[in-house]
Parts: C-alpha cells; structure tokens; sequence
C-alpha cells in the first residue's frame, strides 16, 4: 500500500469518526428534553382531583444544573420529591388544582396587562389565602401562561426584606415563599406550551435569554392527554 | 437550401405565445395570487402581484422558447463533430435588451412607488408614514412581546385585550411597536406586514373589506416560542365589533387599571434583572 493511500485512508477514517462523534452530540442534544411528570390524582367525593405541585426558585443549584446553577427556574413535585422539569401531564377535559410555591423575588411585568388572572376556574387566583383576579404588576415575580388556552396566572414575589430567604433549589416551606394556588379546566387533548412572561433571566439582554429560552427552567409543555 | 431568418422565426413564435399565454395569466392565476382580497390593502397586493406575473410572462417565454428552439434547431447533426461560428458580439442586440429590460424595471419602480403612496400597501410606514389615507380611522396598537401580540384600543378606555377583532369596511391605523426584542406583526389574509421594534411606532393602515376570520403570527425570529407568537383574528360587523369591545373593556377592568397612558411606545420597564 502506497504512503499515498495510507494518508487518504487515515484522513477519511478521522473524518469519518469525528463525524460520527458530532452526529451522536447532536442527535443526543436534539433529542434531550426534560423528563415529563404526571400531575398526581386522588379519589374525592366528587370524583377524582387532580394537583399538580411547583416551586419557583431565583438559582436552580448545582444539583439539579450543573452547567447553569445560577439560572432561575421551575421545579416539579413528583411522589414528595422534587424533579427538574417543565413538562407536564394532565388529564383532558378535568379540572387541575396548581399550586406554585414561590420563592424567587419580584422583577415587575414589562406589560402591566399580564397582571390580571385570566383563563383559570374563577378568573382567581389565591395567594397566602386571599383570593384575588390580579396582582400588583411591579410585584410580580414570574407567570405561568399558557397562551393557546388562555391561561395566564402572574405570581408575585417574596419580600426583598424578608428573612430566611432560598438561595438555591429546593427550597423548603421554612424558607421565605409565597403560596399560590389555582384551578385550571384542561380542554382537549395536545401539547401546549407554557411560559413565563416576566422578563426573569438575570444579566440576559432584555431579560429574556438564558433560561426564558431554554426548556426546562422557565417554559415547558402541558400535555393534556 | 437557405438558412431559415431565424430571429423572424423566433419573434413571431415569442410574440404569439406572449400573445395567447399574459392574458390566460391574468385571467386564470391573477384571481388565485396571494394573499386574496381579505382587505383593501390585500386586494393591492393581488393586484400587484398580476402586474408583475403579468410583465414577467413574456421574459420567461423569452428565454424559455429560445432554449426549446436554440435544442430543435441548432442541435448537433448525426455524426457531424462541427464548431459553430465565432459569435464576436451584436450590440444591437445588446442595446435592445439593455433599453427594454431598463424600461421594465424602471417601470415596475414607478408603479410600486406609485402604488405605495395609494395607501401604503399593508406595510410599515415609520412614526411619520408619508401617506395618510383620509376619513375616520380606528386607532389600535399592536404591542409584541416575547412571545405574543396584545392590542390596544386608545379610543375604548385604553384597554388591551389578547386577540384581535376588527370592525369591516373601517380604516383601522395600527401603531406597531414592540416591548422587547424585535418582532414583525403579520397578519397575512388582510396583506399587513409591519416590523414591531422596541421604541418604535410603527404605523400602518388597513381596511377589511368583508367579514372572515385572519392568521396573525410573528414574521422575525424572536426567540424559543417565536413559532408560538400565532392566533387568529376576525373581522366582523361593526355592530358585533361594538358588543365585542364592550365586553373586552368589562373583563380586563383590572389588567386596565394596572396599564401606564396609551403611549406610542412603551419604555420596557422595568428591567431589573436585565442587562
């Protein structure tokens, strides 16, 4: 074998498998998405409820992110853990009761319209026990919105004075939070994004790169199945 | 025997086929042209779109018919192995195509220039558009976020509502701008398209000229959920428009409350966490 065609062989192998390598890293990173977790159901007299558990924290932690562990995000509760998802399954046609426990600060919405409550049973929402159909817009610390089905929830932040604030996820019900909770009517079945709609991602221009863009810390899927 | 006139043969079989082929574009494609006749503004675009197909027919069949002709007749005879002849230039060929093709595009210029100065074309015309269509004009903004459209409606209390309807055969002035990165506003079957930049007023003009139901999605790629920045709006009776607006002012009572003075442009404040 000429010196010619060992050179030829070796600088197509190389190119070959560096080739592969990249395919593989990019179908690995294409195909990578956040594990989807079930909203949890449980019988009651009238029929059967359906709840689903969040937590909004200002730095998600190493734990849960390695690579962007200052990043602000949304966690899930699944069977008394919590997990590092924004895809969610619920049941078509039903109710489902969200509670968000909010832990992150206020940032203020850009568009004070997205401060009232629309699209949930009630057009309400209840926050620390008090029932109310919107927020003060520079309170707000993030959304959860679901724009195809007309929900839009504006969560408002912790206190910046307040004592015994999270610092990294999961933060725990003895840390400084704020307790929301509504209901949604799920219509039919598909896959409906959801986003934040404040403008959260700090030291991103206009605060809305990094995690606002990024699956899995502020936007995700409702799969209504 | 004689070499045939090949340009008489050429022209004569250019100038029927142009003939018989523009008014058969006209007549059966110009109807179907995009985007339809959804509004005054589209109905242009239709209209223009015609001229255009129109003016382009017989270049296409210029070209066309000289290479089907250039493979009849100048094809290599069997078995011959022959040189054409040296061609060294024929400038009043030249001259010919350099003064039609001029004619052609200067025309189209002034025919566009003409057209947009009608009333705008469904296009953004800037704070200061340079043409004003006249009578009474319904004003509403069209504010883009990331990622959707909300509009507002300074002359029904300010309020802002998530999806947009539209009252038939009403001027409508839509002042488009945007909160944060840029957007484009386009709502494809009344023939709008305008760019929504932040601290811009963009304005544009449009008038629905039948009752239908319209596509509206963001044309400028602005982020994760840009492919979700779409929904649809109607155009519907002024009557039904009234009734509609009335109800919107009664549900977002509180979001109302909340928002600053109808302004061309919103500072997008606040920016706390922002660079």
């Amino acid at each position: 074998m000429s010196l010619l065609v060992k050179k030829v062989l070796g600088i197509g192998t190389a190119v070959i498998v560096v080739g592969v390598l990249i395919g593989l890293y990019v179908a690995s990173w294409a195909t990578s998405f956040p594990e989807t977790v079930a909203a949890s159901g449980s019988a009651t007299t009238t029929g059967v409820s359906t709840r689903l558990t969040l937590q909004t924290v200002a730095a998600v932690g190493a734990k849960y992110s390695p690579a962007h562990p200052d990043w602000v995000s949304y966690l899930v509760q699944s069977h008394g853990k919590w997990l590092h998802s924004t895809d969610y399954k619920v049941p078509a046609n039903s109710d489902v009761q969200i509670t968000v426990l909010q832990y992150d600060g206020d940032s203020g919405l850009r568009n004070p319209f997205l401060s009232q409550v629309q699209g949930t049973v009630g057009a309400t929402e209840t926050i620390d026990g008090k029932t109310v159909n919107a927020i003060n817009p520079e309170e707000a610390s993030h959304t959860f919105a679901v724009p195809e089905m007309g929900i839009l929830v504006p969560l408002p932040g912790v206190a910046e004075e307040a004592k015994n604030q999270c610092e990294f996820a999961p933060c725990t019900m003895a840390e400084a939070h704020r307790t929301i909770t509504f209901t949604i009517h799920t219509g039919k079945k598909g896959r409906y994004h959801w986003q934040c709609f404040v403008p959260c991602a700090a030291g991103f221009l206009t605060g809305g790169g990094g995690p606002m863009q990024t699956l899995g810390y502020m936007d995700g899927y409702l799969e209504v199945v | 025997m004689a070499e045939p006139n090949h340009a008489r043969r050429f022209t004569v079989l250019w100038v029927v086929a142009s003939l018989i082929a523009t008014p058969l574009v006209i007549v059966l494609l110009g109807p179907i042209l995009p985007p339809g006749n959804g509004s005054q503004q589209a109905s242009g675009h239709v209209t223009d779109n015609t001229v255009l197909l129109a003016m382009a027919t017989p270049v296409l069949l210029l070209v066309v018919i000289y290479l089907i002709y250039a493979i009849i007749v100048f094809r290599q005879p069997k078995g011959g192995v022959l040189e054409g002849p040296a061609v060294r230039g024929n400038q009043r060929l030249q001259t010919w195509w350099i003064v039609v093709t001029s004619i052609l595009v200067v025309s189209l210029a002034v025919y566009g220039t003409v057209r947009l100065e009608e009333d705008g074309a469904g296009s953004g015309g800037g704070p200061s558009p340079v043409v004003v269509p006249s009578g009474k004009k319904l004003k509403v903004q069209v504010i883009a976020q990331q990622w959707e459209f909300t509009y507002r409606f300074p002359e029904y209390g300010g309020v802002e509502v998530p999806h947009l309807e539209l009252p038939v055969n009403q001027m409508v002035e839509l002042h488009v701008t945007s909160l944060d990165v840029i957007h484009s506003f386009w709502a494809y079957q009344l023939g709008v398209k305008a760019d929504a930049n932040p601290n811009v007023d963009n304005v544009v003009y449009v008038k629905p000229t039948h009752e239908q139901t319209f596509e509206v999605r963001c044309a400028e790629l602005c982020g994760i959920w840009h492919g979700a920045m779409f929904d649809h709006g109607h155009v519907v009776s002024q009557e039904a428009f009234n009734t509609w607006i009335a109800e919107q002012q009664t549900k977002y009572t509180a979001a109302t409350k909340a928002l600053p003075p109808y302004s061309k442009t919103y500072l997008p404040e606040p920016t706390r966490r922002a660079e």
